[in-house]
């Protein structure tokens, strides 16, 4: 039978059909993007990053798209959807899956919040120059209140710069805690490691900083419009410093695991040189982090050239997005293709038309794209970056 | 602020529909009866009086398969799935060369052992075989009650770990909690699903599907509040072990004769 050639050694008769699929790849990949997207945001709001500010507010709404799909990959995994509510109202708190139902919660509300404060002056002075239907959609969005003075501005801002505060801890727990899931469990060997929320936090950061550089590239394309160097640098920049992050703790991760060798080595040594062998360190390592670290470093040495500056910092960014991708599959799938007896492996064979196949997963990783051109035909942010461009010409 | 009577009748009435239609909606969304709370219904049967254990003499098993067959017929297990609620795994080790020393060890399991083994290797390259029955621990520190996110796997008074099939969403954070492989997915239910020691027929005072039909008594079953009870006495007279003890779950199947290799 085909099932035997994808077995080796000894797996537990249980283990046979893998139960996290792609889906359950993609959670965290999201989950990730909206993490790192808000801190991207946060650098301006925050931490006062000027050069930030073009892309501070598309940022917010980048998160918003991808947050909004966060919940279906794990929604369409279950066995029994209808009653995936039951998550909110009979949490078990000893799970760590338990409070994923309120972090995400709150933590959609903060950045609804966060979007509604930084985009309000906006909304009313489109509610107050519309009619019809844009008019109501306007004011329903101002929620009926139309003061822009100077000083509810102010206070705006204030409270927006308070809730980002809020916002960097939730969305730092947000994704630590995606890690949490898999770290927490014992029984699996790649997984039970306490340096597995950070890990997943630092890649999330990577991976929406990378994100958020190609949609602002792709948008400037589409709207013909050109490109703040300065801004696409600086965010460039600091994704070569969580570049570094990120692989100091993955590489730490390994070489502890290799260094202690404890009864379960032999078992992740040929997941790591045979099963995910490629993705590990040919996609995770070398494409998504080693090319664009060098990339990056060049791109910070280089004077001058900027066109040829922002193609390596699009390849790095699309190498990224790819590499932390992998790093997702490498954790969830790379985990469950070893057999929890440590005498054997499994293999993971992707379907295409399935409740947990490739198409729902693409089907998913279409729609933030989507919901994301919805958004900024509503709430546009444009003018952020072409005003500032155009300051600079 | 000025309310008129008849405004505060009707704002007074609104809040009073309004938060008892809000709590029959989440009412009705909630699972109500829980199982953990509720002792089975059998008759004359206090959960509290009993704490079940297992015992399994590896010594004995020969790995004839009718422990893992009794128990999917018993339990209406599909035999045309790759799921099973006890399977009995046989270990067998090669003969070494003195120089590498490097020991070779065969495990398999072919279909959870139901249909008995086959003799692929023969006798005078091994050193030793033995079989060992495996089947859910239920832990009394059980990963899969602790990483359960609605609370539908659960403890019983009497100490056996059950799936509540109205409750479960099926998400599989139990697999892969289940350090021991003991869970499977249940395809027809959407739920995960495990053994429960037979746990509708212990109620009842008789003995796990597998523990009756075990022909060497390799499988052992009984009550560790009584003081007389064979679980009991091996318990306090052999020399037992548990499997993966390092993990903290404190398994309440006890083995006799395990062997290293044994995970």
């Amino acid at each position: 039978m085909m099932l035997e050639n994808l077995i080796w050694g000894y797996v537990y008769p249980n283990e046979s059909e893998i139960q996290w699929s792609i889906l359950i790849v993609l959670y965290p990949y999201i989950t990730g993007l909206v993490a790192g997207a808000f801190i991207a945001s946060s650098l301006y709001h925050v931490f006062g990053k000027n050069e930030i500010k073009p892309v501070a507010r598309f940022a917010l709404l980048t998160a918003l798209s991808f947050l909004l799909v966060a919940m279906m990959p794990l929604l369409v995994h279950l066995g029994r959807p209808e009653r995936g509510i039951e998550i909110m109202f009979t949490p078990h708190v000893t799970s760590a899956m338990s409070g994923f139902g309120y972090i995400f919660s709150f933590y959609l509300t903060i950045v609804v919040l966060e979007i509604w404060l930084s985009f309000r002056e906006d909304i009313v002075k489109k509610a107050l120059s519309s009619h019809g239907w844009k008019e109501l959609l306007y004011s329903s969005l101002a929620l009926f209140s139309f003061d822009i003075s100077e000083k509810t501005l102010h206070d705006d801002e204030k409270f927006a710069k308070k809730l980002a505060i809020i916002g960097i801890p939730s969305a730092a727990f947000l994704h630590g805690y995606v890690g949490f899931i898999f770290g927490g469990i014992k029984a699996n060997p790649w997984w039970s490691t306490p340096l597995m929320p950070i890990i997943f936090l630092m890649s999330a950061i990577v991976s929406g900083i990378a994100l958020l550089i190609l949609l602002y590239i792709v948008a400037m394309k589409i709207r013909k419009h050109a490109i703040d160097h300065k801004c696409l640098q600086s965010l460039a920049h600091y994704l070569w410093i969580f570049l570094i992050l990120d692989v100091t703790l993955e590489l730490l991760e390994i070489i502890s695991m290799k260094y202690a060798s404890r009864e379960d080595i032999d078992i992740i040594n040929r997941l790591l040189s045979d099963k995910i062998g490629f993705t590990f360190w040919g996609v995770q390592l070398t494409l998504g982090i080693l090319i664009p670290f060098i990339l990056l470093l060049m791109v910070s040495l280089i004077k001058k050239r900027d066109t040829l500056k922002m193609i390596m910092i699009s390849i790095s960014c699309i190498f990224v997005v790819i590499g932390v991708f992998a790093m997702r599959w490498n954790v969830v799938i790379g985990g469950q293709e070893i057999s929890k007896s440590l005498s054997g492996t499994l293999t993971y064979v992707p379907v295409f038309f399935s409740q947990e196949g490739v198409l729902p997963a693409i089907i998913i990783f279409i729609l933030p794209f989507i919901i994301l051109r919805v958004v900024t035909s509503i709430l546009p942010p444009w003018k952020d970056m072409e005003e500032e461009t155009q300051k600079l010409n | 602020m000025d309310i008129s009577r008849r405004e505060f009748t009707k704002v007074g009435c609104r809040i009073i529909i309004g938060a008892t239609a809000g709590t029959t909606i989440v009412e009705s969304l909630i699972t109500n009866g829980i199982a953990a709370d509720n002792s089975p219904d059998q008759s004359g049967y206090d959960w509290e009086k009993h704490f079940w254990g297992f015992v399994v003499d590896t010594r004995k098993c020969i790995g004839c398969g009718r422990c893992a067959n009794a128990c999917k017929l018993e339990n209406k297990v599909p035999f045309d799935e790759e799921v099973y609620r006890t399977w009995i795994e046989r270990y067998r080790v090669k003969k070494t060369s003195l120089e590498t020393r490097e020991e070779e060890v065969v495990i398999d399991s072919p279909n959870g052992g139901i249909d008995g083994f086959v003799d692929d290797i023969p006798a005078e390259e091994l050193k030793k075989s033995y079989h060992v029955p495996k089947l859910c621990n239920h832990c009394d520190n059980a990963p899969c009650v602790q990483v359960c996110p609605v609370g539908a796997t659960y403890e019983t008074k009497d100490g056996v770990v059950l799936v509540d099939f109205q409750y479960c969403i099926g998400c599989r954070y139990c697999i892969q909690g289940c350090p021991y492989g003991a869970r499977y997915f249940n395809t027809e239910k959407g739920t995960a699903d495990k053994c429960t020691w037979c746990y509708h027929r212990i109620t009842k005072g008789l003995l796990p599907a597998c523990v009756q039909a075990c022909p060497t008594g390799a499988r052992k079953f009984g009550d560790m509040m009584d003081k007389n009870s064979e679980v009991n006495k091996i318990i306090d007279e052999e020399r037992i072990n548990l499997l993966k003890p390092d993990l903290g779950t404190k398994p309440k199947v006890f083995y006799i004769g395990l062997d290293r290799e044994v995970k």
